[in-house]
């Protein structure tokens, strides 16, 4: 089954067929930018001149006739914590205020080699760590279904964007979850890749055993087509590895015998509606020609606290370096160096990033290091086994992406813990670095969308893409997906 | 004293790879502050370490260089501390899966002092204090670091001192480090502790950071053996904790006790990958490591018949072993040979950079051939040494200075006429000769062996002259 649901492609044939210039398509992004940015708060930075700059380049290239690349033109943003030369990079934390990249990541380094035109760099929790993107220092961001609720966490900002039409594309970062839940609160696709299919050089480190870049896009072919250009083994990234196959050329096989796992402890507990949502898919799937087959990761139970222990001990030791003395915000007044420091990073790190270096120091600690790193550690090798062992049995996993729909604003910091848990679906993946997808597969009563998440084994996004392509085709049209009215419509 | 020393050292060793652990920055020395710097060895937010395979490489070749395992699988981990020098406030480094471990070093005495491990890190930057203010230079930050970590074994401040110097000749020796102390190359941290002699318990330790001088090593040890000596006469005891040693003062100073001691909440470096090393790597460093000083003393004086003493001057540095085998190859007693370097070209290159550089104009090759004219009879000893000096003087072979008829020596009736013509143009000499003055007759020689253009056998003119000047009497 082919489907035509892409934006990147639409927009590449507005430019190749000269319908419209990439100056005027880039010109109308920045102008719904401008007029609905105020609600949503997607965006933290706004790079007109350099979209602009970007625009006339492939203008010319149409002019002379050339062919564009496949992302050249296209008009999208980057996550706060992505680093890029020249424009500032904040990670949306008072911390790193005013600092400006010298280098520019392996990510943006590969866009910018296709002429893509970055529009500006999007909201998201401090640090990439939240789950509703209001930990961000420069406030949450919101959803375009429903503006009293948030657009999710941590790339919040990528998500409500590419949902608001505010871009034709996004990408974020996910290290628990950051880049599917937001996808999947916005109605939009959100691809986690494999851990070391896409080079982490240039992504400001929360968690570097987990961070994973990823595209998030209006339809499963633009995120087989982002994912495509920007998996690459880099040099720069000693654990990268590149991408097995071209996702994009993969989406159009058959699911007949296709066998997917349902994972009932990814059940468990999760809302009605979303439960309802997760019933139509597997019937969805069924009709497809998939096979289900019921079975049971007992270890899941250990998911969350392995994460919350594993991502914190590494946050406290990649966020040591926010001190004040090279780079980003610095106490004006000081007595000593000690002082400065202490108040810097009093001052600087927020209440949700303080928290978590401290939990990190403390598992980190002598004294407590067996207790809680090294238990995490070993049960971390616990859950990757026990993943294979059900992908001995099938070939992907369906699972919701999140137990709920996203939070009304302003709910989520008043449980942190009750916070944490509504990542029990999306942080397992990431301790056995395996890739998985979001894609809408409904709405709850209120309109808010559900996501659906297919999850596969190591290196298998052209396996998950396509399964998810063809769920798409066969569901997008029958309500799965609403398009919100905002934005530049393609 | 009624005290035993126990000692173990732990050894930084900067090694000398062109390029930075983690990037592609350079390891000079000096330059200006913060020039060899780059978004990694600064620790930029989202940079990533990239292991140079040279650094591990080089550690191999120092673990098999003191006779330790290599390990198949290590691994790096962060210690984490917050220091300015530091830019991530954290250090690369490997803390339970070291690359080298369990070997050893022997002394002259016989006993082989352990060697717990070898794991490579990277280094700090600088703090440079200024004009009342505190400056960070980071070009050092990232250049690789070796630490050697020796077991207790060390019962004398004499052996600790031998100990880093056979560390350091060895590193020299296999190319991986310069140790030069004075630019920081080389420190050492000393832990140092007594027990009364015949005891088997250890007593407890203190540790002096980062000594980077031989002299100020021994003198720092001193003052801590008679210091810990005292403490124990008193029968008080003696606190676990990190000294300084203050140099103009000549005593050490406590940095922090044993509750100061920093947690570094080790744990795995997730940015690196694990480091392997195939049995295959490991045989084939073996293969190329160079014959190592021990070896090469041992065979200069079992084989070549070098005095001990000699031998040891010899094999110090690398350069100078390499030339005197060259210079020594196919020559009838390579004894020539070394008293040539020991007592002639030594004198040009004085101090022990020069010698560990030895950079002199004169190819060994050259010096051999000067050694086979007197091995084939052509030249006398004496001809030989003055040709030297010329030849060091303007890096040219022997052929260049002397002439073909003045090969062969000359025989007894020119040496005979030579002498009677000394005799006769120096009747002083021989005055002063006849008058007790034993150290005249060297002007008679050297009159004999100038007009000789050096072919006189030296020991026989002597003779002769002694001979006709009391006959004459």
């Amino acid at each position: 089954m082919e489907t035509n649901f892409s934006k990147i492609k639409a927009a590449g044939r507005l430019l190749s067929s000269k319908q419209m210039s990439c100056e005027e398509l880039t010109k109308r992004y920045l102008a719904a930018i401008e007029k609905e940015n105020k609600t949503l708060n997607a965006y933290v930075r706004v790079t007109e001149e350099q979209a602009l700059a970007a625009a006339k380049k492939a203008d010319e290239k149409i002019m002379r006739g050339e062919v564009l690349l496949p992302l050249e033109g296209i008009p999208m943003s980057l996550k706060d914590n992505i680093s890029t030369k020249n424009i500032e990079t904040t990670c949306c934390s008072k911390i790193l205020q005013g600092y400006t990249p010298i280098y520019n990541a392996t990510v943006w380094e590969l866009l910018q080699n296709q002429n893509a035109v970055l529009l500006g760099k999007t909201n998201m929790d401090e640090f990439a760590m939240g789950s509703s993107s209001e930990t961000s220092c420069f406030g949450g961001s919101m959803n375009p279904h429903h503006t009293g609720h948030v657009a999710g966490g941590s790339s919040g900002g990528a998500a409500s964007c590419v949902s608001g039409n505010l871009a034709v594309f996004g990408l974020g970062s996910d290290t628990g979850g950051s880049i599917r839940q937001p996808a999947s609160f916005c109605g939009v696709v959100g691809l986690k890749p494999t851990y070391g299919a896409v080079s982490r050089y240039g992504l400001i480190a929360y968690a570097s055993s987990f961070d994973q870049i990823g595209p998030i896009t209006a339809c499963v072919e633009d995120a087989a087509l982002v994912f495509d250009a920007i998996a690459r083994q880099d040099p720069l990234d000693s654990t990268s590895q590149g991408k097995k196959e071209s996702a994009s050329a993969s989406l159009t096989k058959e699911l007949k015998g296709m066998k997917i796992g349902i994972v009932k402890e990814y059940f468990e507990g999760i809302d009605k509606d979303v439960a309802a949502a997760m019933e139509k898919a597997m019937e969805t799937y069924r009709h497809l020609g998939a096979e289900l087959v019921e079975c049971s990761i007992p270890e899941l139970k250990y998911g969350l606290p392995v994460y919350y222990i594993l991502a914190c001990a590494e946050a406290s030791s990649n966020l040591g370096r926010y001190d004040g003395i090279r780079y980003g915000y610095k106490v004006p007044h000081y007595e000593d160096i000690n002082e400065m420091i202490c108040k810097t990073r009093s001052e600087g790190f927020g209440a949700e990033v303080k928290h978590r270096i401290l939990l990190g120091t403390y598992v980190l600690s002598a004294g407590y290091y067996d207790a809680y790193y090294k238990k995490a550690q070993n049960l971390r090798g616990v859950i990757v086994n026990a993943f294979q062992r059900v992908f001995d049995a099938c070939d992907v996993i369906l699972a919701p992406t999140v137990p709920m729909t996203a939070f009304e604003r302003g709910q989520t910091q008043k449980d942190a813990v009750k916070t944490y848990q509504t990542d029990i679906c999306t942080v397992p993946v990431n301790i056995a670095g395996l890739p998985a997808v979001s894609v809408p597969c409904g709405f709850d009563g209120k309109g808010l969308p559900i996501g659906l998440q297919l999850i596969g084994n190591h290196f298998q996004e052209a396996v998950i893409l396509n399964a998810a392509y063809q769920f798409e085709g066969a569901t997008r049209e029958n309500g799965a997906f609403r398009s919100v009215e905002m934005g530049v419509a393609l | 004293m009624k005290y035993e020393l126990v000692s173990g050292l732990e050894t930084h060793v900067e090694l000398s790879t062109n390029t930075k652990i983690f990037c592609g920055c350079t390891t000079d020395f000096g330059g200006e502050q913060n020039t060899h710097c780059c978004p990694i060895c600064i620790g930029l937010p989202g940079t990533l370490p990239k292991l140079n395979e040279k650094v591990v490489d080089y550690a191999i070749m120092a673990g098999l260089a003191t006779n330790c395992e290599i390990s198949h699988i290590s691994k790096m981990d962060r210690k984490n501390y917050c220091y300015p020098d530091l830019p991530k406030a954290y250090q690369i480094s490997q803390f339970d899966m070291p690359l080298c471990k369990n070997g050893y070093i022997a002394l002259s005495n016989g006993r082989k002092i352990g060697i717990t491990r070898i794991h490579i890190e990277e280094d700090a930057g600088k703090l440079v204090h200024q004009r009342g203010n505190t400056y960070v230079d980071y070009n050092r930050g990232g250049v690789p670091l070796i630490e050697i970590v020796s077991e207790p074994d060390i019962r004398s401040i004499d052996e600790a001192r031998e100990y880093v110097e056979k560390l350091q000749m060895i590193m020299r020796y296999i190319g991986v480090s310069d140790c030069k102390m004075q630019e920081g190359s080389l420190r050492c941290d000393v832990n140092i502790s007594l027990r009364p002699i015949g005891s088997v318990e250890f007593g407890t330790r203190t540790e002096i950071k980062n000594m980077n001088s031989f002299t100020y090593m021994t003198k720092a040890m001193e003052y801590e053996v008679s210091r810990q000596a005292e403490l124990l006469d008193e029968g008080k005891e003696v606190t676990q904790e990190t000294l300084r040693y203050i140099v103009e003062e000549n005593r050490t100073e406590s940095m922090r006790g044993k509750e100061d001691a920093n947690d570094y909440r080790y744990f795995r470096e997730p940015d690196l990958v694990t480091i392997e090393v195939s049995q295959e790597k490991i045989d084939r460093f073996k293969a190329m490591l160079p014959e190592l000083p021990d070896a090469k003393f041992t065979r200069y004086v079992n084989e070549l018949g070098i005095p001990e003493a000699d031998a040891g001057l010899l094999v110090k540095y690398r350069r100078v072993a390499e030339y005197f085998e060259k210079a020594m190859e196919g020559t009838a007693n390579p004894k020539v040979a070394a008293n040539c370097i020991i007592g002639q070209i030594f004198r040009r290159v004085e101090n022990e950079t020069e010698k560990e550089a030895f950079d002199i104009a004169l190819p060994a090759e050259y010096l051999r051939d000067l050694i086979l004219l007197l091995d084939g009879g052509k030249i006398k000893m004496n001809l030989l040494k003055s040709t030297l000096e010329k030849m060091l003087d303007q890096g040219k072979p022997a052929t260049d200075f002397i002439k073909e008829e003045d090969m062969g020596g000359i025989d007894t009736d020119t040496l005979r006429q030579l002498c009677t013509d000394a005799i006769a143009a120096n009747p002083n000499a021989v005055a002063d000769y006849l008058g007790g003055k034993e150290k005249a007759l060297k002007s008679l020689l050297g009159f004999v062996m100038k007009n000789s253009r050096g072919r006189a056998d030296a020991v026989e003119a002597e003779k002769l002259l002694i001979e006709m000047v009391s006959a004459s009497k």
